[in-house]
């Protein structure tokens, strides 16, 4: 249901419709673009992923292989490989080109909600409703994960990575971040189930979305709030939470069928 | 002769040979290769120079040495890691040149006949030589040991031959119509002594013909080879020791050869003098000695004799010669005589011939002769009582541990283990019981005693009637004696159970049989044993019902003990309970709602922990471990109590503050009276002085704790469970009008921590009361004086509502499954032995066995009153608190300890349910 996220935004917000791609996937569960925005994923209902190039609407490949509805994927940095998780609890890497699986991590206790590559491309973190992150590695061969984090009491619903950090947000509506550089793990109470959270574009700041129906800016050093935005309607699905290139808006999905945007100090 | 050169033309010049190409311009005249300088190579362009004999001829390697022509290299380096395993041990042929392994070298590789395919030519000749060893060996006949031991490897020539007809011992070649001759003296060769008469000799080879059928052919003779031995001695040519047998004794030589004089006469003829020396009793005779003095013929002293002349076998027709011992040649002018004399006359089949020597007569060994009073059928022997119902009833009393015998009567070996014991006086082990029945308290032991006498008389009243009818079989004697044998022995045999096992169900006379015989060895009586078998049977029918009786005996003892190993002692009471829990845990939720509410993000909405991110991680994400030196992996861990809820659940924050003080007496139980310390679970201080009354009466009732009281750890949960679940539906409102009111938990907290279960001193008519009395008392909970002063009885009976449901009946229904609701909402979330089921099966077996709790509380309790009442007064109120406190903990251990069989739990259980379980 998640919408795709809107493009690096120039300063004037994006305000028609460019392409829609008719996936015919079933259900769309998650789109996203890929590291340079050239091309996009869409997750079907229907065990597939799809590579498109939006701007032409026309499909390059599909990715079949899992064994459940697809609920998010990823690409990698060097637009080679492919992550997504989906409801048959496996994380899966695909090589782009070939359209083939090269490894299939199994671990996960439910569906995988979220994954992400980091940086390099050489982990997949990998968020699922068994309320554990995990971390698989894709250098190697070994089939379970570098690490577990299950810190999270309930299902994780985002995961978000920087150079150095893993961002979560669980349905105990905490937001997570794991700082491998100093050995740390930063817990923020929310209180509401939280939907998505991303890091802003200057790494200070961390954005959640709940299912209150808000988003909250929150200091990433410290924790305190620095922004709510309300408006929208986000009560029973998980739907993201962007902020824009330059990090002057934010953006949200809404259960109404729109995305909303905000001026990020209003 | 110049003139000539150059006035004539080129007719006049002879030219040899071809001629050198021109000299072209500019080239250089190729200098002669010098000597020292040409030099040998071989096919793969290396030097081949020649040396002395002493270097070997050859070159090796680069110029003799080791290296090459870029200089020494050693082979290049290949990590061995990878392929540790498959290292390749080197042979020499990995340091030969392949001119070695080429047809001339030292080790060609070209098919050989190998040892195994080679001819036995060789071999044969050994042979010979082995077995004139043999004969001239100080132990003559040694050798044929050695063959007889030495492998049997028949060559494929032999095998090949076999395969074509040929037999050992024959020669190879078409066959021959005639038999040909043995041996025959060569014409050439002279012959010693007188010969024989030509007549009789040509006329004893044409008797033999005769017999031969005109169709038969033979095979060849075989050829003997030649002996190649050399001869290393310095004796004559074909000399032979002195056979010493024949030498020394004389007397038996000459015996010997007296057997053989009538057959042998023509080869005395041979010796020539030898008869006519017979004056002398030895003699060493033969050419090799030369010519004595006393024999006539010296003509030939000079005559070459061929080897051939020479017998280099002893065959099997040299017995006959009777020239044991003596080593001079002889012919083989053998003993036909002897033979012709029992000779079959008659036809004899194509491709038979006749045996030449007549086949030993068979021995005949007479079978033994019976003994007198053998019988044929054999009878068993009626058992008398000995060693092996010592063994059985051994092993009964082992089972039962209650049959007593002498052991003065038993030998040594047949005392067990704890007689041996009780004579060396040592003390006894402590291992796991033989039985579950010490597991089990007496007064259960009594009543299984009666169930099981009460059950057997039925069983016997049963059977009693069925065997009337077969009382032809049975004499009434022993029948009666049975029965009041079990009459007798009712109680001692319901512990054995025996009336439970019965073998031989299927016929109920013989299991009555089976009964009695174990009755009568359990009380030792070994000699009547045999009355019980039924009278009518053979002696090897009872001898088989007896042995019958002694398995099934056994094999329910062995299915007794079996049952009891099922059983063991816990070895590590420690540990069980703990378990690995994250170290810090998030805060408690509520005052991040009121933070979150409030809008107030940051510090107190914010947990910190430390978190050790995995090596690989870190590796992965290019960043540095932060924690290089750390093990962990994740949160930090610490070892709690496996049950305590804490681990599991974040409960408000009054319900905590109770409880983390209980956690604190846990981990300080040792450390009584000493001022409070601070610890991770303490609160903070803007908490503490929310609720400091409580925490002073907490750390009151904790000074007085006793040691002995073990920890309330069941105790927790419960109340944790309970109060978690009441307090926001009761609390919480309060809590959220006045933050002073929040810091205190509710009065049921207190009740449920503090307040024994199973006061049963408590009317069951107060019961109904309770409902009436709990929201009184929630309400009075606020009131932060009173909670010191409130009545034992009711909140105790609050309790009681609590864990004796089944108890109070209908009634207090209501709020029991109000506790059971809220303990199954918290289910998922906790261990499995929390969830309400099992919750509910303690009761169930706690209610049936309240009574014995119920005496044994109220006399500890009483006790307990009496050694408090001396304290001040405040501290004999709490005391009591205590005391009760203490009660519900031990029972609650009972009802909600695990499956672990403690001791305590099992005095409580009938043995059925212990099967059950």
């Amino acid at each position: 249901m998640a919408f795709p996220r809107p493009r690096p935004a120039r300063p004037e917000l994006p305000r028609q419709r460019v392409q829609t791609l008719q996936c015919g996937q079933g259900a769309v569960r998650a789109a996203r673009f890929n590291a340079d925005g050239n091309y996009c994923l869409t997750c079907g209902s229907d065990k597939t992923v799809k590579l498109w190039n939006p701007h032409k609407g026309t499909a390059l490949r599909t990715y079949q292989g899992h064994g459940y509805e697809v609920l998010d994927a990823a690409g990698s940095f060097d637009n080679s490989q492919i992550c997504s998780g989906g409801a048959d609890k496996a994380v899966a890497l695909w090589d782009v080109t070939t359209g083939q699986v090269v490894r299939k991590y199994r671990g996960h206790a439910g569906k995988v909600n979220c994954v992400q590559f980091n940086q390099e491309a050489t982990v997949i973190v990998s968020g699922s409703i068994d309320s554990t992150v995990r971390c698989w590695d894709c250098r190697s061969r070994r089939p379970d994960p570098i690490q577990v984090l299950d810190e999270a009491k309930d299902g994780i619903s985002s995961v978000k990575l920087s150079a150095y950090e893993i961002l979560t947000g669980s349905v105990d509506g905490r937001v997570r971040r794991y700082d491998l550089r100093t050995g740390q793990l930063c817990s923020d109470y929310i209180g509401s189930p939280i939907t998505s959270v991303c890091f802003s574009k200057d790494g200070q700041c961390v954005l959640a979305a709940s299912l209150d129906s808000t988003l909250r800016l929150l200091d990433k050093d410290t924790g305190e709030l620095l922004g709510e935005y309300t408006g929208h309607r986000s009560t029973t699905y998980r739907l993201d939470c962007v902020l824009n290139e330059q990090d002057t808006h934010v953006g949200c999905a809404s259960e109404d069928g729109h995305v909303y945007f905000w001026d990020l100090v209003e | 002769m110049a003139a000539v050169e150059s006035s004539d033309s080129e007719e006049d010049l002879v030219s040899y040979g071809s001629a050198l190409q021109p000299l072209q311009e500019g080239e250089r005249i190729k200098k002669p290769v010098p000597l020292q300088e040409q030099t040998v190579k071989d096919a793969k362009g290396r030097y081949q120079r020649f040396h002395g004999a002493f270097t070997g001829g050859f070159s090796a390697g680069y110029f003799n040495t080791v290296g090459t022509k870029e200089g020494w290299t050693p082979s290049a380096f290949v990590s061995s890691r990878q392929k540790r395993a498959d290292r390749t041990i080197l042979g020499p042929e990995d340091f030969m040149d392949e001119e070695d392994l080429s047809e001339f070298g030292i080790a060609p590789k070209d098919i050989t006949t190998t040892d195994d395919f080679a001819s036995k030519a060789k071999d044969r000749i050994k042979e010979k030589a082995r077995q004139i060893a043999g004969v001239v060996a100080p132990i003559p006949g040694m050798n044929a040991f050695d063959d007889l031991i030495g492998p049997s490897k028949i060559t494929i020539g032999v095998e090949l031959l076999r395969k074509m007809g040929w037999k050992e011992g024959q020669g190879i070649g078409p066959r021959v119509k005639r038999k040909p001759c043995r041996q025959k003296p060569d014409p050439t060769v002279k012959i010693y002594g007188c010969a024989l008469p030509p007549g009789l000799s040509e006329g004893s080879e044409d008797e033999e013909d005769e017999y031969q059928p005109e169709n038969v052919t033979f095979a060849p003779k075989d050829v003997m080879p030649v002996d190649l031995t050399p001869k290393e001695n310095v004796h004559g040519l074909g000399y032979k020791g002195l056979d010493p047998s024949q030498a020394l004794f004389g007397v038996s030589g000459r015996e010997h050869l007296n057997l053989f004089t009538g057959g042998s006469e023509e080869t005395n003829n041979l010796l020539g003098d030898l008869k006519h020396s017979k004056g002398r009793k030895l003699g060493i005779t033969g050419q090799a000695f030369g010519v004595g003095a006393l024999e006539e013929e010296d003509d030939d002293i000079y005559a070459t004799d061929t080897l051939s002349k020479y017998d280099t076998v002893l065959k099997d027709e040299e017995p006959g010669d009777g020239l044991y011992g003596w080593t001079a040649p002889k012919q083989y002018k053998s003993k036909k005589r002897s033979e012709k004399e029992f000779k079959y006359i008659g036809k004899v089949l194509a491709g038979f011939s006749l045996a030449s020597k007549s086949s030993a007569p068979i021995k005949i060994y007479p079978p033994p002769s019976l003994p007198r009073n053998y019988r044929p059928v054999h009878y068993f022997r009626p058992v008398v009582a000995g060693n092996e119902n010592c063994h059985l009833q051994k092993a009964l009393k082992e089972s039962t541990g209650k049959l007593e015998s002498d052991p003065t009567h038993q030998s040594r070996h047949a005392l067990t283990a704890a007689q041996r014991r009780e004579q060396l006086g040592e003390a006894e082990l402590k291992g796991p019981a033989p039985s579950i029945l010490e597991y089990l308290s007496e007064k259960d032991r009594e009543r299984l005693k009666e169930v099981k006498q009460a059950s057997e008389q039925q069983v016997k009243a049963k059977i009693v009637p069925q065997q009337s009818p077969n009382s032809r079989f049975q004499s009434a004697s022993p029948e009666d004696a049975t029965l009041k044998w079990q009459r007798q022995l009712g109680g001692q045999l319901a512990n054995a159970g025996s009336s439970d096992f019965k073998p031989f169900a299927k016929d109920p006379e013989k299991q009555k049989r089976y009964e009695n015989f174990v009755k009568s060895l359990k009380q030792g009586e070994k000699d009547t044993l045999e009355r019980f078998l039924d009278p009518n049977m053979t002696e090897w029918e009872r001898g088989r019902e007896k042995e019958e009786f002694f398995r099934a005996a056994i094999f329910y003892r062995s299915s007794n003990s079996t049952l009891s190993s099922r059983f063991t002692r816990a070895k590590y009471e420690d540990d069980v309970d703990k378990v690995e829990v994250p170290r810090d845990q998030e805060k408690d939720i509520d005052d991040k709602e009121t933070a979150v509410k409030m809008k107030m993000f940051g510090r107190l909405t914010r947990d910190k922990f430390e978190w050790h991110p995995d090596k690989l991680l870190c590796k992965r994400f290019n960043v540095r471990d932060p924690y290089p030196d750390s093990s962990i992996v994740g949160l930090p861990k610490v070892k709690r109590d496996k049950y305590s809820v804490f681990n599991f659940l974040t409960v408000s924050e009054p319900a905590t503050s109770v409880t983390q003080a209980k956690n604190e007496k846990i981990q300080e139980s040792s450390s009584l009276n000493k001022p409070k310390k601070s610890s991770r679970w303490d609160v903070s201080d803007k908490e503490k002085e929310k609720k400091d009354s409580i925490s002073e009466f907490i750390s009151l009732a904790r000074s007085k704790t006793d040691v002995q009281q073990q920890p309330p750890v069941p105790a927790t949960e419960k109340c944790g469970t309970g109060t978690s679940e009441t307090l926001p539906t009761v609390v919480t409102d309060e809590d959220k009008n006045q933050e002073e009111e929040s810091g205190r938990p509710p009065m049921d907290l207190f009740k449920a921590i503090f307040v024994s279960s199973s006061d049963e001193k408590s009317s069951s008519s107060e019961e109904e009361s309770d409902e009436e009395q709990q929201p009184a008392t929630s309400q009075t909970a606020s009131e932060t004086t009173k909670q010191v002063d409130i009545p034992d009885s009711s909140s105790s009976n609050i309790q009681e509502s609590v864990t004796a449901t089944t108890d109070s009946g209908v009634s207090s229904l209501p709020t029991s499954k109000q506790e059971l609701d809220a303990t199954e909402e918290f289910g998922p979330k906790l261990p499995p032995a929390f969830f309400s089921g099992r919750f509910c099966k303690h009761l169930d077996r706690k209610e049936k066995h309240r009574k014995f709790r119920e005496k044994h509380k109220a006399k500890k309790e009483h006790k307990r009153k009496k050694e408090k009442k001396k304290k001040h007064k405040k501290q004999k109120n709490k005391g009591k608190h205590k005391n009760k406190k203490s009660e519900k903990d031990s029972s609650s251990d009972t009802t909600d300890s695990s499956d672990s069989l403690s001791d305590m739990d099992t005095t409580g259980l009938s043995p059925k349910e212990l099967l059950r379980r």
